[in-house]
Formats: structure tokens, sequence, C-alpha cells
């Protein structure tokens, strides 16, 4: 199953038949794996990598520290939840040391994206404090680097 | 007018150009082209090893090293091959090269004298059998077979031998048939080698590339290990070819004269190369275990294509190569290949590139993305209904 896992992660539009045949199983049963991995939410959708800067969409990415006060029992998750629910949201992680929440939210702009802040995030019940960073570039998301680099040149012919 | 061409060595006007610019011309001139004609690792030299190299520069270490190169590095080698391999050696019988290619050139000039003969397997690489003649020694192909999976048999090796006899070559993992050798095969060989002055030339570059079972160099079998050069580098194992390092490993003895060849023609190899070289080997095992899976993936997605298509071809258990059966067309494997690449604009080589015995194969590099992988397959089956209907 981690097999097959690995490969979706790596390129989600490899089809059944290729990753029998790269895996040695038989089509049927990657099937069966990856429908069993989407019921039980090991498979939780197929994305694309986009990177924006290259269109002429506006589109803003900040990355939030959020500190909430002490919670005990299921606190974080339903503090958590209150949070992603918000389509603004594309990441939020619970995190170890000086902050509690990293929140990553996209906008058309700095200004709707600090609104969100003000207006949305900051006021949920148990949240202290944020701290805004503007993402200025995206250098590398999901394992793929977004720069392009150069193919060398002259390159020998045979071997 | 000088006639430049009467005044050159005539070693050297006898060696063949190879054929197979005219594909790599034609390439050239297509667009959407697809090549897996190159043997060359499709991954860039994972980072540690770069950074390695860089931060040796950043020091200023931009000296000649030692002629047998980095202590260090020699020490790594024999390290590594303990390790990965179980074969011993320690660091006087070690020196580092600028590339597979340097090792097997001076294993070849440190041993022949005129007229000595040297055994090569073929289909192989093809960089053998010039240097033998450029040592003014004598080259002696043997045919391996398919029905044999192209691995060298004891009976072909006996049939060779004559008294001039002076090296045998062993290239497994093969470039371009992707055959092994197993610890059988080299245990008959060493028992036909017995009692004679043959030495054996072990080129093994691809022997971290095997699929489904380890490697076993002819160090590993104790009648063969007193008579062996190993040749090895980085180019394939780490995705460094263009780093230009390898090594020759053997009897101290034969290294101490071994090395005034690389000392007079090399001085000392890459130094930049060197300090990348000793990362590579400290911290690289990770990056062999990552890109063979990924090679063994998309050997199998070739394999399964292939077969799919209706062409013979012998499952490959090493390197990165496949090499099909494309006999049944009426066309020579030049032919194939040419017409391949002009109609559907895929390159791969013929078999005849790699010697005799390469007539009716065609050469498959999987170092290419799966994309690329697919793409060809598709290609492949349209040209091969189109030559179906047409029979
Ligand atoms: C069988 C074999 N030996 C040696 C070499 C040369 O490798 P290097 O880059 O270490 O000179 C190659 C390169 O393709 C090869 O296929």
């Amino acid at each position: 199953m981690n097999e097959i896992l690995k490969l979706l992660e790596e390129d989600s539009r490899y089809t059944p038949a290729q990753i029998a045949a790269m895996t040695g199983k038989d089509e049927q049963y990657v099937r069966d794996t990856v429908k069993r991995c989407e019921e039980e939410h090991i498979i939780n959708g197929y994305t694309t990598l986009v990177d924006w800067d290259r269109t002429s969409e506006e589109a803003v990415t900040a990355f939030i520290e959020v500190k909430i006060t002490p919670q005990r029992d299921d606190g974080y998750d339903r503090i958590a939840r209150r949070i992603y629910q918000y389509d603004e949201v594309e990441s939020l992680y619970l995190m170890s040391g000086s902050f509690d929440f990293s929140v990553i939210v996209t906008g058309k702009s700095l200004r709707e994206v600090s609104r969100f802040v003000a207006e949305k995030l900051a006021p949920i019940e148990g949240v202290i404090s944020t701290a805004t960073h503007f993402i200025m570039k995206r250098y590398k998301d999901k394992h793929r680097a977004f720069l392009v680099e150069p193919e060398q040149e002259e390159r020998t012919l045979f071997v | 007018m000088m006639d430049y061409e009467k005044l050159m060595s005539e070693n050297v006007r006898s060696l063949q150009p190879s054929g197979i610019r005219k594909f790599f011309d034609i390439l050239d001139t297509m667009k959407d082209a697809i090549s897996l004609g190159i043997g060359e690792p499709d991954f860039v030299t994972p980072w540690h090893i770069r950074e390695a190299g860089v931060y040796s520069l950043e020091q200023g270490f931009t000296k000649y090293t030692s002629n047998a190169g980095l202590i260090r590095l020699r020490g790594a080698v024999t390290d590594y091959l303990k390790r990965r391999f179980d074969i011993d050696y320690d660091s006087s019988q070690v020196f580092i090269t600028v590339g597979g290619s340097e090792a097997i050139d001076v294993c070849i000039r440190a041993m022949l004298n005129p007229g000595d003969e040297v055994i090569i397997p073929v289909p192989s690489f093809v960089c053998y059998g010039p240097l033998v003649t450029m040592a003014n020694g004598v080259p002696v192909y043997v045919e391996t077979k398919a029905e044999n999976e192209f691995r060298l048999t004891a009976q072909e090796v006996r049939d060779a031998i004559t008294p001039r006899t002076k090296l045998l070559v062993l290239p497994y993992p093969n470039n371009p048939t992707g055959a092994i050798m197993e610890r059988d095969d080299l245990e008959a060989i060493a028992e036909v080698l017995r009692g004679t002055d043959i030495m054996v030339l072990s080129d093994e570059i691809y022997a971290e590339l095997t699929y489904g079972q380890r490697h076993v160099s002819p160090c590993n079998i104790p009648e063969l290990y007193e008579r062996t050069l190993l040749v090895n580098g980085f180019s394939k194992a780490y995705a460094m070819t263009g780093w230009r390092l390898g090594y020759v490993c053997g009897p101290a003895p034969i290294l101490k004269q071994m090395l005034k060849i690389h000392q007079y023609g090399i001085m000392s190899a890459p130094t930049t190369s060197q300090y990348a070289a000793i990362e590579a080997l400290r911290g690289g095992d990770g990056d062999i275990e990552t890109m063979r899976e990924s090679y063994d993936r998309r050997r199998k997605l070739l394999l399964k294509g292939l077969r799919d298509l209706g062409l013979s071809c012998f499952e490959p258990r090493g390197a990165f190569y496949m090499f099909p059966k494309i006999d049944g067309f009426g066309l020579t494997s030049d032919e194939f290949c040419t017409r391949f690449l002009q109609e559907e604009r895929v390159a791969i080589i013929p078999g005849t590139a790699f010697g005799s015995g390469g007539e009716g194969y065609t050469r498959i590099c999987y170092a290419s993305s799966v994309e690329n992988i697919e793409t060809a397959l598709e290609r492949l089956g349209g040209f091969l209904d189109h030559l179906r209907e047409k029979r």
C-alpha cells in the first residue's frame, strides 16, 4: 500500500495500469487499494501544484502564527475547526514551540488577507495573538521546486 | 599541403568513429522528439554531494591532490567496498581516476604487451576494444547469447583463451543488455582461469543498480580476487557523470606500476570532485536506494510495455537498459532505429553499436521520465503495427 501511495504522491495522474506495471502488482489490486485508502481517508484528495505567480491572477499567501489560551482535551481541535472552516485557510497545523497554530491563508490582496486576520481569525474565542508573515516567493512546495533550472548544454551523445 | 591523415598513428586511424552520431544529428532537428538513447542517470547529483564540492571550493581547495587521490577518499572507497559488497582492499590498493573510463584505460595499458589478447564479451560498452587496440593489443570478442541471458559462460571463455590471452573483461552489470553475473557463473569462470596467468578486468560501474539480487563481484570469489582489477566510479550510482570520477583497485604491485600512467597522463583526478565523492560515499547510501527504486519502477513499466507490444525481451536485472529483440520485421537494427526515429521521433540505439551479436536488438535506456517512457511505448506500438501491416 505504501508503495502505491508514494507513487500517487509523486504524480497523482499515474493510472492504476501504470502503477500496477511499476510495482509489479495487478491492476485490480491497485484499484482496490486506492479505493480503500480513499474510504479510510488515507487519501484525502488529488490536487495540482500551480505557480500562480506565472499567471495574471492576483494572489497572496500569508503564514500566520497564532497563539491561543491553554486548552485541554479536544480544545485544540475545536478551535482548529473554527479556523479551518474558512475557505481562505489553505493549511492549518498545530505546532510545538512558541506559538500554537500555523495557519496558511490565501487571498487576492494584502488587504484581503489582513482583513481576514483582523475580522475573522483574531476574534475567535481563545485566540490571544496573531503574527502575520506574507510569503514573498514560493520556491518549493510538496517536493517540487518552482524555479526552472537551466538545462545543461552540450551533453555527450553516446554512452 | 600536408597529408595529416598519413602522418597519424595507424592505431588511431583504424578506430571506427561512432555510428550513433547520425541519430543525434537527426534528433537535433526534431521538435517533440524523445531520446531514450543516452545511457546516463536522469537525476541531478544529490544536493548534499554537490554542496560538499561547493564547500571545498569555498575553502580554497583548488590544488592538485596526491597522484593516487585524497587519502580520505581512498579510505572512504575501501570502507564503502567492504560495507556494500564485502570486498577487502586497503588504501594502497586503490587509486582515484578520471571516471571509470580512465581506470579501464590504465588497466589495459598497464597490462598489455604488443600482441597480447583481451577477451571482451559483446554486446558491451564501446570503449574496451578501441583501448586495447590503442595499447597495441588484440581484442578478442565473444558474443554472449540471449538464451544465456547474455551472461558469459565458462565454455565461451574456454574457447576464446589462447596462449596470448592476458586479460578477460567482465562488464557486468552490462551496458547495453542489462545482464548480470551471479556467483555460480563467476565460479565457473574461476575454474577455467585456474592455473593460468589471465587477469580479470571487472567493470562494475553499475554494481549498485541491480534489481532483485545484490551484485556479486569477481572479488567475492576467492580464486578470482587475486587476479582481478576492479573498476568502479561515481557516475551511475550517484548520478555524477559530469564530475568525472572513478577508481581502480587491485593487487598492490600492479597498482604501483599502473599509477605511473596516471601520474604522467593525468596527474590527479579533479580535486573538487574528490571532495564531493567523500560525501557521496559517507552519506549517499540512501540516495542510491531512492534512485535504484525509481529505476526499478521504470524498468518494470518498460518491460511490461514492450512485452505487451509483442516484443520478446529478456528481463534485465542490472544497469538501466533494456535490450528487446526487434528482428522480425525485415529490417536491420540500424534501419529499425533510423526509421523509428524519423517516423516516430524516438531515439533508441541499434544493438550493433555495441559490437557483434547486437544485430536484431535495440538498446532502450529507461533512465528517463515515466511520461517519456509511456510516449515512447505508444509511438513504438504505432510503428510496430505499421511494420506488421506491411508484411
Ligand atoms: C559499462 C560502462 N563502463 C564505464 C563507463 C564509463 O563511466 P565513467 O563515467 O565512470 O567514465 C560507462 C558509461 O556509460 C559504462 O556504461
